[in-house]
């Protein structure tokens, strides 16, 4: 039964009402050991999808509308259609989970390791191919430990390997990990990555790593999520699977709410019913924002995503209404920001954030984010210049040629620019960085204005500071 | 310092052996190499060059581009801050102020006894239980009034017996018993796995 309360053993996870398609065994203290995964149904989806051909495994997943976790929301089933007849073929495992504000592909390798990999056994066997590597994030020690101990008992149990539950099917999956870079997140960088490489994304074309990606054969990357649906999906059918969710959204996601709300957390929700205002105010999830402040603005899918607004909150969780809206649902990472927040604070930490992970390969990018953080930073000191804000949407117009994507303003008469942006870069990461600053700008200039306002003259400005601000020392890392 | 040891030799052979290049399993290799020394050498970066057929150029291009790996010496314990979003919203800059002080160091800064190297870093996902930090690459939630103060002294003491000094992640590895492993082929030679054929009928082929 739901407790609707946190999990101890599993950080942030809330026990809630609603259908269980990924989080079943979060509740069990030990449900990442194989017997107690075997026990509750672990690996009954593979010895199901072995005993059909892998066409049919492959058909039922498509028919269920499994749209990727990840960020991009494409259907897996569609993907997979991508490959070529043409072999070896690879399946790569994104688990470099780094999108500021997503917290949920750790919690479902820490908590049900073998789930993942009975998912990974069963894209691998509808897919046609023996090799999968399992690709987690370098900075997540214990994911890493858990998913080892896990393929080495699923190895010594059958469950992957030579004639896999003792059929003529033999499928390797290997664990392995990165080093601490955001972009690697981006598949063609993580395959990169893979190949021992800096991890930068791949010029285009090709476009599609399913066509040329690993070695330069085809290559399919899936999010944790996505493939942790696959062995409920192939146990129960993909009919019962589209009981859950919208029409256009089936199945349930797991999202973490963070920011300034009560009860923060981890949730798995039904995608397309479940709307914003139900997760930030309603009794089962967050139960409003803290001090009974007022909501300011909010990020629907991760940093990369413009903001949104309170006119938004009856929005529900479908990417086929908030792409329109003007954002994305991206990887299930919503952070809520009350009536306190600096806007500009919040924008620059974001800006920061791409411009320390810009990978520097496209000068767009790598020349673009860093002006973007030294110019917020010169405000934030108190010595930014009035014509830095137009500067600032100048500089990002360069990286993403407008309009970019924002939030409907109706007040203004503004209307949505939907998603996604047009970009000069051949990833999306630098256009993401002008997420934060079209949000904030359009909504909260004045702030910015009030920034400035001292520093009315130029000429006095630029003595204030040097040039570029560059009194203010930059944070830790590179 | 120095190559890998017999030990890690061996280890570094049975990884390799996992990927269908060699050059492939340099990211883990390096991680090895950090695990022995707590940052990686030039020497072991020359020891993996010759261990996966390329230049030590290359294997300083991969190991530069990577956060995570240290080609200098750095405290037995690496603390991360988390200063990104949801970890700013909730007190996540003061936590790092406060670490600064208690530590006498900017993050970046290693403590004159080697103890700790502080750092200012990115969403580490655990965003619900901000404001959050990682002790190599080990978490602790929830970070409120006087836990960090708690947190060094442990740490200062020895009584954090479950954080392993730093270069160390995963405690476990993966093994792959050679009876039990379908078997892995460079890209070349590998072909349609036999049982696809089998079971696939081709003009169903996808």
């Amino acid at each position: 039964m739901a407790t609707n309360a946190y999990v101890p053993h599993a950080a942030g996870y809330v026990d809630n009402e609603g259908p269980k398609v990924v989080t079943a065994r979060f509740t069990d203290p030990e449900g990442y050991l194989l017997p107690h995964s075997v026990a509750s149904g672990g690996y009954s989806g593979l010895r199901e999808a072995l005993s059909r051909t892998p066409s049919e495994v492959a058909a039922e997943v498509k028919e269920a509308v499994l749209l990727g976790r990840g960020g991009a929301g494409f259907p897996a089933g569609i993907k997979w259609g991508f490959m070529p007849a043409v072999w070896p073929r690879y399946l790569v495992v994104n688990g470099d989970e780094s999108e500021p504000g997503t917290y949920k592909d750790r919690l479902l390798m820490e908590r049900d390791p073998h789930q993942l990999i009975e998912g990974c056994m069963i894209a691998c066997y509808a897919l046609g191919l023996n090799t999968c590597f399992l690709y987690v994030r370098g900075e997540m020690a214990l994911a890493q430990e858990r998913i080892a101990a896990a393929l080495n008992d699923a190895y010594s149990h059958n469950y992957v390997g030579a004639n896999v539950l003792g059929t003529d099917v033999s499928i390797d999956i290997v664990l392995t990990w990165g080093a601490g870079a955001y972009i690697v997140g981006e598949e063609t960088a993580l395959i990169e990555s893979l190949e021992g490489n800096r991890g930068m994304p791949r010029l285009k074309p090709p476009y599609f790593p399913a066509a040329k990606g690993l070695y330069m054969k085809p290559t399919i990357v899936n999010n944790v999520e996505t493939l942790s649906n696959l062995p409920w999906i192939i146990r129960h059918g993909s009919t019962a699977y589209k009981q859950f969710g919208s029409e256009r959204s089936p199945g349930t996601r797991v999202v973490a709410v963070s920011g300034h709300v009560n009860r923060p957390g981890v949730y798995e929700i039904e995608q397309g019913v479940v709307t914003f205002r139900d997760l930030f105010y309603g009794e089962n999830y967050c139960q409003g924002i803290r001090d009974g402040n007022d909501l300011k603005m909010f990020i629907p899918g991760g940093g990369s995503a413009p903001w949104f607004f309170p006119e938004q909150l009856d929005l529900p969780l479908e990417g086929g209404e908030i792409g329109p809206a003007g954002s994305m649902l991206g990887s299930g990472a919503i952070v809520a920001m009350d009536h306190t927040t600096d806007a500009v604070k919040a924008c620059h930490r974001l800006v920061r954030f791409f411009a320390r992970e810009s990978c520097g390969k496209c000068s767009p990018c790598r020349e673009g984010t860093s002006w973007e953080e030294k110019i917020l930073e010169r405000i934030l000191a108190g010595h930014g210049r009035p014509a830095d804000i137009d500067l600032l949407a100048d500089v990002g117009s360069k990286i993403s040629p407008s309009p970019y994507p924002t939030a409907a303003w109706e007040a203004e008469g503004l209307e949505a620019v939907p998603f996604p942006p047009r970009q000069t870069t051949i990833c999306p990461l630098g256009p993401s960085s002008v997420a934060p600053i079209t949000s904030a700008l359009r909504r909260f200039r004045h702030e910015f204005e009030a920034k400035v306002a001292n520093n009315a003259s130029p000429d006095e400005a630029a003595d204030a500071s040097d040039s570029w601000g560059t009194e203010v020392v930059m944070g830790g890392q590179q | 310092m120095s190559r890998l040891s017999e030990a890690n030799l061996a280890t570094a052979r049975e990884i390799i052996g996992r990927y269908p290049r060699p050059k492939s399993a340099l990211i883990p290799l390096l991680h090895l190499a950090q695990e022995q020394d707590g940052y990686v050498s030039d020497d072991a970066m020359e020891h993996l060059a010759e261990l996966v057929g390329t230049t030590p150029a290359e294997v300083l291009g991969t190991c530069s581009f990577y956060e995570m790996f240290k080609r200098h010496r750095v405290g037995r314990y690496v603390i991360n801050v988390c200063t990104n979003i949801s970890c700013q919203l909730n007190g996540g800059e003061e936590l790092l102020a406060e670490a600064e002080e208690i530590l006498g160091i900017r993050a970046g800064g290693t403590t004159e006894d080697q103890m700790f190297t502080l750092e200012d870093v990115e969403c580490i996902a655990a965003c619900t239980e901000a404001p959050c930090l990682q002790v190599n690459y080990r978490y602790e939630h929830r970070v409120g009034n006087g836990d960090l103060k708690t947190l060094i002294n442990d740490l200062r003491s020895g009584a954090r017996t479950d954080i392993p000094p730093h270069g160390t992640l995963a405690t476990i590895r993966q093994h792959i018993d050679p009876t039990r492993a379908a078997g892995i082929e460079p890209p070349e030679t590998a072909g349609v796995p036999v049982w696809f054929s089998r079971r696939q009928p081709a003009e169903e082929d996808a």
